[in-house]
């Protein structure tokens, strides 16, 4: 369940739409919904969206399972969404990508045994000229390479503890 | 230095806010619309400064906007399509980033222009901090009475929403980008109808880029005539570009639309050359979905004319020996990068955003990925470059919306022009797994290299 100051935000986003228009407010709701119940969507925290918006439960699973911003199953408390499309490429990504998987142990689509970690491949973020980059929870970091990824990996192990 | 018309006052420090832009001209152009002009005057005015869509499509904006219907009682929308993500463009985020008021700003006159009460911010889900940066923009420029009721007494209401995406590309596309907005997956519509007559809830909508909605601003300071004699024929005023790939100088320039691919590429002031001192192999000028060029081509037409940056110029020999300007993202190769490869991440990015309604693009992008994937890993048949060929063909015009097309073209390209590149992966898998091609004859001189029109 939300809290109140969430509830208002919800109701804000609502009146943005015309009156009896408020399935407009799904995408944004959902959003809110993944940041406050562990960063992904659960049945049950879609058929809860699915009852603030007067929608039919149906109707959020269409939506969640199209976008690939929302996550179905649980993640790690940091993901790490690493570009791998043509600009990127030709940066480097993919050395970067090895990077991570031999650092954290993991592949592609897994996270850490301590739940910390995801490691997610993700097409262009919009920040090809600041190649290789991801992103990690609202911001992007770029210019990537692997000295960078260690320090982005020991900040998150600090602010984790 | 060519002249700016965008960024002109993007290197003042704090521009992002409202008393820094009001105090260097800012919501100038938008008090002359809605205080001494009426919307069809304005109308005039872009109609005149020819200003083309910088979406991609480059349809004139002027023409979009006289086609909105205008039933009695029935409400109208603009949409600023802010999704981006064609890859290779970055140019809205930086445009929204650092200068939000002057897409307010722009928002505020085209609304005024076309009637509409409510426009919506459509962004990108991944731009996650951007809409942070535009509803302070938004507030402050409410706050000083330039949205909300009767905007500076004259009155004319407007409110502006901003609404993230959740990733997906597909969602640039107009219609899909309706769908999303009413809450749906973004599914491509059929059209007709057009938006301009059935749009945002079946009502009359305009669905405009960021960029363009920016140049209005310019469009009416300096007025329609004076911005149509910036750049070179239809292509006036100018372009953000943002560069990317093997270049020294990767980010979002504004060019007026009169400067040489060739000038663009290796000046200073622009992209400063291709970086570690390597030799440009190719280049895709204007997104993933235009053909890719080897770098002969680029740099002249195969009439051995000078390539400008301009939609006619880039798209001078159509997709025999041209391409496109699309939505200026430029992506530079230089001799190291293996065209095959690059294909191969493109496929892949459009079967990942096909929405799946069509099955020539649902199916045929992720037989193009297998295929490439296969040529690519040493696996490739001479046959499979044949096979290629004719699967993006049985896709391009065969869909309900453009990406079936933009998923087939850079295939086609790539085997057009770099064919001997896929056949030596093929003859030789051991050794293309281990080194690239390299440069090869693309930047010879272009008389042995314009291919003939396939
Ligand atoms: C698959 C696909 C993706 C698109 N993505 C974008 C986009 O990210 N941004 C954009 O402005 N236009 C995009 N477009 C073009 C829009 O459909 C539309 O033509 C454009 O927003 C119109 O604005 P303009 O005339 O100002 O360019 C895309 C089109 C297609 C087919
Ligand atoms: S062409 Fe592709 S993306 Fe467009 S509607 Fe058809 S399946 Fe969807
Ligand atoms: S290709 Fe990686 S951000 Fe665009």
């Amino acid at each position: 369940m939300f809290s109140e100051e969430k509830l208002n935000k919800v109701k804000e986003i609502i009146a943005r739409y015309p009156a009896g228009k408020q399935k407009s407010a799904l995408i944004p709701v959902l959003h809110l919904a993944q940041e406050e119940f562990g960063g992904w969507l659960s049945a049950e925290t879609m058929d809860y969206v699915a009852s603030l918006l007067q929608i039919k439960p149906i109707e959020v699973y269409e939506v969640a399972t199209f976008y690939s911003m929302f996550n179905l199953k649980p993640v790690g408390k940091y993901v790490f969404e690493v570009c791998q499309t043509g600009p990127c490429m030709l940066l480097g990504s993919d050395n970067i990508i090895d990077y991570i998987k031999k650092k954290l142990d993991i592949g592609v689509g897994e996270t850490t045994k301590d739940g910390l970690f995801t490691l997610k491949t993700v097409e262009c973020l919009g920040a090809c000229g600041y190649a290789p980059m991801m992103q990690l929870g609202k911001h992007y970091r770029e210019h990537l390479t692997p000295e960078k990824v260690d320090a982005i990996i020991e900040e998150c192990r600090v602010k984790a503890n | 230095m060519g002249r700016k018309l965008l960024f002109d006052k993007a290197h003042i420090e704090g521009i992002r806010y409202y008393d820094v832009y009001r105090a260097n001209g800012g919501y100038g152009s938008a008090e002359k619309a809605l205080k001494s002009m009426t919307p069809d005057q304005v109308l005039d005015e872009v109609k005149k400064s020819g200003l083309r869509g910088r979406g991609g499509a480059g349809f004139p904006t002027g023409m979009k906007w006289s086609f909105i219907a205008k039933p009695e009682g029935v409400p109208r929308y603009l949409v600023c399509n802010a999704d981006e993500s064609e890859p290779g463009t970055f140019k809205d985020r930086y445009l929204m980033e650092f200068i939000p008021h002057l897409l307010i700003e722009g928002l505020l006159i085209s609304s005024y222009t076309l009637g509409c009460n409510s426009c919506y911010i459509y962004i990108r889900g991944e731009y996650a901090w951007i809409p942070d940066i535009l509803e302070q923009a938004i507030a402050e420029a409410k706050k000083n009475g330039w949205l909300g009721k009767n905007i500076q007494g004259t009155g004319f209401d407007l409110e502006i929403y901003v609404q993230r995406g959740a990733g997906a590309y597909i969602c640039g596309e107009e219609t899909a980008l309706i769908e999303s907005l009413e809450g749906k997956r973004g599914n491509p519509r059929i059209k007709p109808p057009f938006p301009a007559v059935k749009g945002l809830w079946d009502c009359p909508t305009v669905v405009n880029n960021v960029e363009t909605l920016a140049a209005v601003v310019p469009i009416l300071r300096i007025g329609g005539d004076e911005y149509s004699k910036y750049g070179l024929g239809k292509s006036t005023g100018t372009k953000l570009i943002s560069a990317c790939g093997n270049i020294n100088k990767p980010g979002v320039y504004e060019i007026e639309m009169n400067i040489s691919v060739e000038e663009f590429i290796y000046s200073d002031e622009y992209c400063g050359g291709i970086a570690n001192g390597k030799r440009l192999k190719a280049c895709i000028p204007g997104g993933s979905s235009v053909p890719i060029l080897p770098a002969n081509l680029l740099l002249k037409t195969a009439k051995g004319e000078q390539r400008m940056m301009t939609y006619e110029s880039l798209a001078d020999g159509g997709f025999a020996t041209g391409t496109m300007l699309g939505s200026g993202g430029f992506i530079v190769l230089d001799e190291d990068q293996c065209i095959v490869k690059n294909t191969l991440t493109f496929a892949r990015f459009y079967h990942h955003e096909s929405c799946g309604q069509c099955s020539p693009c649902r199916e045929g992008t992720g037989w193009m990925k297998r295929v490439l994937q296969n040529i690519e890993n040493g696996k490739g048949k001479m046959s499979d470059i044949d096979l290629l060929w004719d699967i993006q063909r049985k896709i391009e015009g065969n869909t309900i919306c453009p990406l079936g097309d933009a998923a087939a073209w850079p295939v086609a390209a790539a085997i057009r022009h770099f064919r001997d590149e896929f056949e030596w992966h093929v003859l030789h898998p051991d050794e293309a797994t281990k080194r690239n091609y390299g440069l090869a004859h693309y930047a010879d001189p272009l008389e042995i290299a314009a291919p003939a029109a396939v």
